[in-house]
């Protein structure tokens, strides 16, 4: 590449010559190779720093600041930084751009245009320190009636006879979302199995097999079977509370996984039965549903092989034609359905899909559980919904707009020490979640990093009943689609009327 | 009284629901005797704390013995254009038996008073639709798209009687006094946002089910899409609907033992149901699982009446009873009254008038359903456990 044609870095290592002790710390720490040590200073090559962070927290001497590198660039409100930065990228190497994490555009979050309700005088709000709040919620189908018989002869008698499909009890209206051991260390996805076990909720393990150390967490584990059948074996199937189709992701509609070789070391090839450094690349559809019967023929095939004992579901990429779709798979047979909205986070994908494909989950969930109510089949199946769950008050939100169950990854790993570099996809991560080294996973402490999320979501969990306390409602399932305790205040009337919320004031 | 908005809520105020506090009260003779209206008078209106005049009303039910195969239809017109719109209509989809106007008095130097009526109905037999779901069908119509007309009720051998008033003008407008019924709900309100209109009063009704309540619905919104998927339209800007509604889709369409779907509506706590045993267990956890979005939220204590298979007066409070519920038992066991405060049974004991003595008076437990059934007594009392006395079996299982 000629020197005319490099790109300007994002960020400026700043080193306080007077505070650096010249331990080398920092060096060692940086897994991008941005800084080293020329036997008087440390110097920095700032076009290798993705301010992940690492060396300023890790800096005895507290010396390293990062900032933004933004001086130079002519400005232009159309062709952005970022947009002068792909072009320079794309026609120096003339390839499709990777990225990772979820949708970085600054698109306006719907979610954040909803306000909620609380209640005044006519009814009381409930304290949840002093009274029971509810938020157990039961993952899988449910009939659309039960069916009781009282005895003739004596009143006194009743039968049940319908019978239930298996549902799964968990404790919070909340589920990590499918990230695969070769996207993430084998340490942050102990650490997230013991933490949902402990916190008895629901993880997805992604497309990449399950790791025998991990059967144990099995009953807490929705397993995914991807376009890739990576380390799908009966095992796999029978280890899991759960079973997920993954047909889409929010990231990346209409693709499938890409896993970098260089994150394909002994564990991986191991855990999703490829050989060791080749690229795991799921291919784009399935290549036995071409079609929605083929789908229902899988679901009833995956029912079989686990002779009906666990949920079934499918996971979709929020498109445009999503309801209509969702409609498909509940009677194809699906027992949840996940919905994954365009600001879904990811390993890897082409920044181009991350960032121009899909729709945004609020709109998908509303147009969903419009759908499947217009069909009678809303109340059968288990709706989760993620892409982009940041913190409790998404989660409140898509609960009130249609969802069971929110679905997030992102504040996961933030939890355990993310800082959202998105740089997942080189296998580098400095803090040891998404990377395959040996060196940088044994950063990742499982027990702090359990600990983390495990504070994380009981704190979601109190704030989302101290929400349903000042609605006045005592359990989640009520506030389930309860679209009347949401207003909405952003720009557009025509939001609100696809979300099916009246304007804050009406 | 107000002389107006007797069919719809005024325009301004269509996009909201009204919130009110109440008072309700009911009564049901076990052996089915018949009783003017003077008790539950009484007992309504000695509750005038819980009114401000903006809405009353009764329910009788086994007041028209002489067409107790008949759907009773009861309307509210604003004017005589609309109701012959309406009776056309019934026309054209079924048999008009008997058509009248409910007897009214009408305080002097009114001038446009609503107009009262009831139909005697019968609908065409269909093949694959039965009578209750194509007199459903007509009433959410006519409802929702008959400009000026309004369906009180629509059971059978029982009636609505309600408008926009204290109740005791009510009582006298609709001369509740001289029906004759075997069981009587009756409420009045507290409206705290709108002027209410004469169709918003309470009983609210369906087929044979009548609805008292006192409260507000926390979880309206989920209710209201639930129900939307059965086919309900709920139009009527209150959340008393969804709970009339509810007790139709459950004990009607479901067939669900009444014991049953009160529990679905106020289900026990999960740490409850932990303590039950197996059978018990399973069921309830399923019932809560299944009927996710009937469950009731908010305050509320409610009174309903149902008549299918037979007359049943039920009592209900939220699981954290943040509405109050008395229940008084006659000495001879005949009569079950039940009512916001026992200040309606204390009014009856002072009427020198009538015989009037309880034997037992007493406070339901939270979520817990006093079930009074015609012919039976009381058969559940609202201090049981859910579902004590049941014997719960599951099909296929030994
Ligand atoms: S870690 Fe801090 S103190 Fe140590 S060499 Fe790097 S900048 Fe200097
Ligand atoms: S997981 Fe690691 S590599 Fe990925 S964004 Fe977070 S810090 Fe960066």
């Amino acid at each position: 590449m000629s020197i005319s044609h490099s790109i300007a870095p994002y960020y400026k290592v700043m080193i306080e010559r007077d505070s650096c002790k010249k331990c080398k710390r920092c060096t060692t720490h940086c897994s991008y190779g941005a800084l080293s040590y020329n036997g008087e200073r440390i110097i920095a090559d700032n076009s290798k720093c993705v301010a992940c962070q690492r060396c300023v927290i890790m800096c005895p001497a507290g010396a390293i600041h990062i900032i933004k590198n933004e001086s130079f660039l002519p400005p232009h409100g159309n062709y952005t930084r970022r947009i002068r930065n792909a072009i320079w990228a794309q026609s120096g190497n003339g390839g499709v751009l990777l990225s990772a994490a979820g949708n970085d555009r600054e698109i306006r979050s719907i979610f954040d245009d909803l306000l909620l309700d609380a209640c005044q005088v006519t009814n009381p709000s409930i304290d949840p320190l002093r009274e029971t709040i509810e938020t157990k919620i039961f993952f899988g189908r449910k009939p659309s009636k039960i069916d009781f018989k009282r005895d003739t002869m004596n009143p006194n008698k009743i039968c049940l006879k319908t019978e239930f499909m298996p549902n799964f009890e968990v404790d919070m209206p909340i589920m990590v979302g499918h990230m695969s051991l070769g996207s993430i260390s084998y340490n942050a996805a102990m650490a997230i199995y013991q933490a949902c076990k402990e916190l008895n909720i629901l993880a997805g393990s992604g497309e990449g097999g399950l790791h025998p150390d991990f059967y144990e967490f099995g009953s807490n584990i929705i397993t995914e079977v991807a376009s890739g059948r990576f380390g799908v074996d009966i095992n796999y199937l029978h280890n899991a509370a759960g079973i997920e189709i993954k047909i889409g992701q929010g990231a990346k509609p209409g693709h499938g996984g890409h896993l970098p070789g260089e994150k394909v070391n002994s564990l991986i090839s191991q855990t999703r039965m490829i050989p060791k450094g080749s690229d795991a690349l799921s291919p784009y559809p399935h290549h036995d549903v071409y079609s929605i019967e083929d789908l229902a023929q899988l679901i009833a095939a995956l029912k079989e092989a686990t002779r009906y004992k666990v949920p079934i579901g499918v996971k979709i990429a929020a498109v445009h034609n999503s309801a209509p779709i969702a409609v498909g798979i509940v009677r194809g047979g699906a027992d949840f359905l996940t919905l994954d909205g365009f600001r879904g986070g990811t390993g890897a994908a082409p920044r181009i899909i991350r960032d121009h494909a899909g729709i945004p989950i609020e709109l998908a969930i509303a147009a969903v559980d419009e759908r499947l109510r217009k069909e009678n089949l809303r109340d059968e199946i288990t709706l989760v919904a993620g892409g982009s769950i940041r913190y409790s008050a998404d989660l409140i939100k898509a609960i009130a707009l249609g969802a069971d169950v929110a679905m997030c990854s992102m504040p996961v790993l933030i939890a355990m020490g993310c800082r959202v570099c998105q740089q997942c996809f080189r296998g580098l991560c400095s803090w040891g979640i998404a990377t395959q080294q040996e060196y940088l996973v044994k950063r990742l402490d499982v027990d702090v990093a359990r600990n983390r999320i495990i504070n994380l979501f009981h704190s979601w969990n109190e704030e989302l009943k101290e929400v349903l306390g000042a609605m006045g409602i005592d359990s989640v399932e009520s506030l389930r689609s309860n679209r009347d305790r949401l207003r909405y205040i952003g720009p557009n009337p025509k939001i609100a009327e696809i979300l099916g919320v009246k304007h804050a004031g009406e | 009284m107000y002389w107006k908005n007797y069919t719809s809520l005024p325009k301004q105020f269509r996009n909201e629901r009204v919130f009110d506090g109440c008072g309700i009260s009911g009564y049901m003779n076990i052996d089915g005797k018949r009783e003017n209206g003077k008790k539950i008078i009484d007992m309504i209106t000695i509750l005038n704390d819980r009114e401000n005049g903006l809405g009353a009303g009764f329910a009788a039910y086994g007041i028209y013995p002489e067409h107790h195969d008949c759907y009773a239809l009861h309307f509210l017109f604003d004017d005589e254009p609309s109701k012959s719109n309406v009776l056309d209509y019934l026309m054209d989809v079924g048999f008009i038996v008997q058509s009248e106007a409910i007897p009214t008095k009408i305080p002097p130097n009114v001038d446009n008073p609503p107009i009262t009526w009831r139909t005697f109905f019968h609908p065409q037999e269909k093949k694959n639709l039965s009578e209750d779901e194509q007199v459903l069908q007509i009433v959410m119509n006519i409802n929702e798209n008959f400009e000026g007309a309004f369906v009180m009720s629509s059971g059978k051998n029982m009636g609505v009687f309600k408008g926009n008033g204290w109740s005791h003008e009510i009582a006298e407008f609709y001369k509740i006094q001289e029906y004759k019924a075997n069981m009587w709900l009756a409420h009045s309100r507290f409206p705290t946002n709108t002027p209410g209109w004469w169709g918003g009063a309470h009983p609210f009704n369906l087929l044979n089910t009548c609805v008292v309540h006192n409260g507000e619905i926390t979880s309206y919104g989920t209710n209201k899409r639930y129900l939307e998927s059965f086919g309900y339209k709920c139009t009527l800007h209150t959340d008393t609907e969804v709970i009339a509604y509810l007790f139709d889709l459950l004990c009607r369409k479901h067939e669900m033992p009444i014991e049953i779907s009160s529990i679905a509506l106020a289900p026990p706590l999960f740490k409850e149901i932990e303590r039950f045993e197996k059978n018990y267990k399973i069921a309830l956890k399923n019932i809560r699982a299944t009927y996710r979005s009937a469950m009731l939220n908010g305050p509320f204590s409610i009174v309903v009446g149902l008549a299918n298979p037979i007359p049943t007066m039920i009592g209900l409070t939220d699981r954290k009873k943040l509405r109050p519920l008395v229940i008084g038992v006659s000495e001879d066991d005949n009569t079950i009254y039940m009512s916001s405060e026992e200040a309606s049974f204390r009014r009856l004991m002072l009427d020198p008038n009538i015989n009037f003595a309880l034997k037992e008076v007493w406070h339901p437990k939270s979520g817990t359903a006093i079930v009074a059934t015609m012919g039976r007594g009381l058969s559940r009392n609202g201090l049981e456990k859910p579902l004590e006395k049941i014997e719960l079996t599951i099909e296929g299982d030994n």
